[in-house]
């Protein structure tokens, strides 16, 4: 019998019984559309970390006290100014190191009163990081030489408290005292959850002075190019730990950030998938269930074919592959059906979703492997029927 | 003259219910030439349709030697059974055993499809089969939509598209009233008197048996009578 032959006749049972054919196959579409799905999520979650983390700039060191790593507690800084120059004569190019100190203030005009992340950095930042502005100024060096009460506000910020008039020049009120808007940021959105756009930049020596600290939280480096992040990395470090031998200092780079983040992540979605297998396996034991009973049902027309000259393989084919086309007909429908949801997922919530060929491919192999596994046990008990038995069955 | 259809000798079938031996048959001789038409008789339970399985090849013996067109079926596998009862054996079975889904035509068609005859010829020679038995009409007609008589004429046309050497029939009569009982025994009397096709038939009725040359009473797992009607030359 033709290969050709068998799918017709296994389509046209599938057809006779679509039902049982469809309910069946319902297994095999939740499983496929799941693990497309979660799949997509998962990748499209560490697309969009990856894309935040490269936002930052390019070739970024960042050195905080003590470890960094997951489930580290975080460490009281010990580090103030003189140690940003400290490690600017370390790094040799003063222009390559900036000062991060970080502070939850509100800022107010008029009546209007939002709740900003305050940092207090340099003349610097923008040799480092990528952060365009929209208007007015970054720091210069005298605002922070002379402790000027100047502000740079975040897009969010300032679209809030000023609306679509112009800040520039205008007066904003943090924690109480008065500053002059020198600059807007661009939009840049958010990076782990810190809303870049809610910042308000001031310089480092006025925020420790509203603070009432003369610490910084941490330092940020800019290596000249890849090949230096590494070496420059280590030396900072060695730098720092030689002169507070009780103290422990970290420096993470983006690289090491996509790093743990991208193993954490793709590992979230390796979980997810497994799960989502285990429904499609779920979908499995009811194809091999079905075509068990089909099997029965059918005892007398198997008898038949066998007594008109089907040999054992005909039969054991032709079950075999109804199985397959049920999994691999559900397989299609879920692959489909979850496409479209992650494009409806993507469209209507903020959850990225990015859909890969790899899972497309995997979901459809393992569809028909499903198939082929759980289809087999069924469609050997019926190629081994007795005709005798088989035709005496009423 | 060539190799008989069917050559049993010593021919038993034993069936084990629950270690107990139940012999249905207990030593047949028997021998069937090509063209014959023989009618099968006996009282209920004495083994006519394990005869029927042994000689259509879906059964084994338990012991004895049975010949199919001269060749032992002792020495082929699965396979080559299923394919000898393919090209050389055409079967009615009392309750048609029609695939209830499927029209005439594929219907019939079906003994082709296990013999690798593409698609187009197969209709060709299905059609042409339904022609024969009348039922040119109903090609595209269901089980369901047909009498019995009509279903079991389909069979007949399914039993003779593979032109074989034999037919064996079970009973064929058996769920029919008596016209299109005596219809369908027209059917293999035309069938064996134009192609040569030999017809081994199973029968309770007097009157079908008394339309065949050849009578084998069988009783208790044995032959007990073997009568030919001498001279006949229908
Ligand atoms: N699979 C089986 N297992 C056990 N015993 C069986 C089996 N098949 C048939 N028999 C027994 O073999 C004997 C012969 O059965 P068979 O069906 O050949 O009789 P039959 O002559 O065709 O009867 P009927 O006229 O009622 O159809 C019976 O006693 C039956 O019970
Ligand atoms: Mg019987």
């Amino acid at each position: 019998m033709r290969t050709a032959e068998a799918l017709r006749m296994a389509l046209e049972a599938l057809r006779v019984n679509r039902l049982r054919s469809t309910l069946t196959m319902l297994g095999v579409i939740i499983g496929v559309l799941a693990v497309v799905i979660l799949v997509a999520i998962g990748t499209g979650a560490k697309n969009a970390v990856e894309k935040e983390i490269a936002g930052l700039g390019s070739n970024i060191i960042l050195v905080v006290p003590g470890q960094v790593g997951l489930g580290a507690a975080p460490t009281q800084s010990r580090l103030d100014l003189s140690d940003v120059a400290y490690v600017r004569r370390v790094v040799g190019d003063p222009s390559k190191v900036t000062v991060a100190v970080n502070s939850g203030e509100s800022v107010r005009v008029g009546r209007t009163e939002v709740f900003a992340t305050l940092t207090g950095t340099d003349e610097n930042l923008p040799n480092i990081f990528d952060r365009p502005l929209r208007r007015g100024r970054y720091l210069s060096a005298t605002d922070v030489d002379t402790r000027r009460r100047v502000a740079i506000l975040g897009a969010e910020v300032a679209g809030k408290l000023f609306g679509d008039v112009d800040p520039i020049g205008r007066q904003v009120t943090i924690a109480g005292v008065r500053f002059r808007v020198i600059g807007v940021y661009e939009t840049v959105g958010s990076t782990f959850g810190v809303a870049r756009d809610q910042e308000v930049h001031i310089p480092v020596t006025t925020a420790q002075r509203l603070i009432g600290l003369p610490r910084i939280n941490g330092i940020a480096v800019g290596a000249s190019g890849p090949d230096e992040i590494e070496p420059l990395q280590r030396r900072v470090v060695a730098a720092l730990d030689a002169r507070y031998p009780d103290e422990k200092f970290s420096a993470v780079t983006q690289t090491q950030l996509l790093g743990t983040i991208g193993t954490v992540l793709s590992m979230l979605t390796g979980v997810l998938a497994a799960i989502a297998g285990i429904s499609l396996l779920v979908g499995g034991v009811g194809v091999s269930n079905i075509m068990l009973v089909s099997v029965r049902e059918r005892t007398k027309e198997i008898g038949l074919r066998k007594a008109l000259g089907a040999r054992q393989r005909d039969i054991l084919g032709q079950f075999l592959i109804e199985a397959v086309l049920l999994t691999t007909i559900g397989g299609l429908i879920g692959i489909l059906l979850g496409v479209g949801g992650a494009l409806l997922i993507q469209a209507v919530s903020p959850v990225p979703a990015a859909i890969t060929w790899w899972s497309i491919a995997l979901a459809f192999g393992v569809s028909v492997a499903v198939g082929v596994f759980f289809g087999v046990a069924p469609a050997r008990r019926a190629g081994r029927l007795d005709p005798v038995v088989a035709l005496r069955t009423e | 003259m060539s190799e008989p259809a069917f050559e049993a000798v010593g021919l038993t079938r034993s069936y084990l219910l629950e270690s107990v031996s139940v012999d249905a048959l207990r030593g047949v001789d028997l021998r069937i030439d090509q063209g014959e038409f023989v009618a099968i008789l006996g009282p209920s339970g004495s083994g006519k349709s394990t005869l029927m399985h042994l000689l259509g090849c879906l059964d084994r013996p338990t012991s004895g030697i049975l010949r199919v067109g001269g060749v032992d079926v002792s020495t082929l596998d699965d396979t080559k059974l299923a394919e000898l009862r393919n090209q050389m054996i055409g079967f009615v079975f009392q309750s048609f055993h029609l695939l209830a889904r499927t029209s005439a035509i594929d219907n019939v068609a079906l003994p082709l499809v296990y013999r690798g005859v593409s698609g187009t010829e197969r209709r060709v020679r299905a059609r042409e089969a339904l022609e024969a038995v009348g039922l040119g009409h109903r090609l595209g007609h269901r089980p369901s939509q047909m009498s019995g008589g009509e279903q079991q004429r389909v069979a007949i046309a399914r039993a003779l598209v593979g032109d074989p050497k034999v037919v064996l029939a079970d009973e064929p009569t058996g769920n029919l009233d008596t016209r299109n009982g005596d219809e369908v025994m027209n059917l293999l009397e035309r069938l064996n008197a134009d192609s040569g096709v030999a017809v081994v038939l199973v029968t309770h009725e007097p009157e079908v048996a008394a339309r065949a040359r050849r009578q084998v009473h069988v009783r208790d797992g044995l032959i007990e009578r073997d009568t030919r009607i001498e001279g006949d030359t229908r």
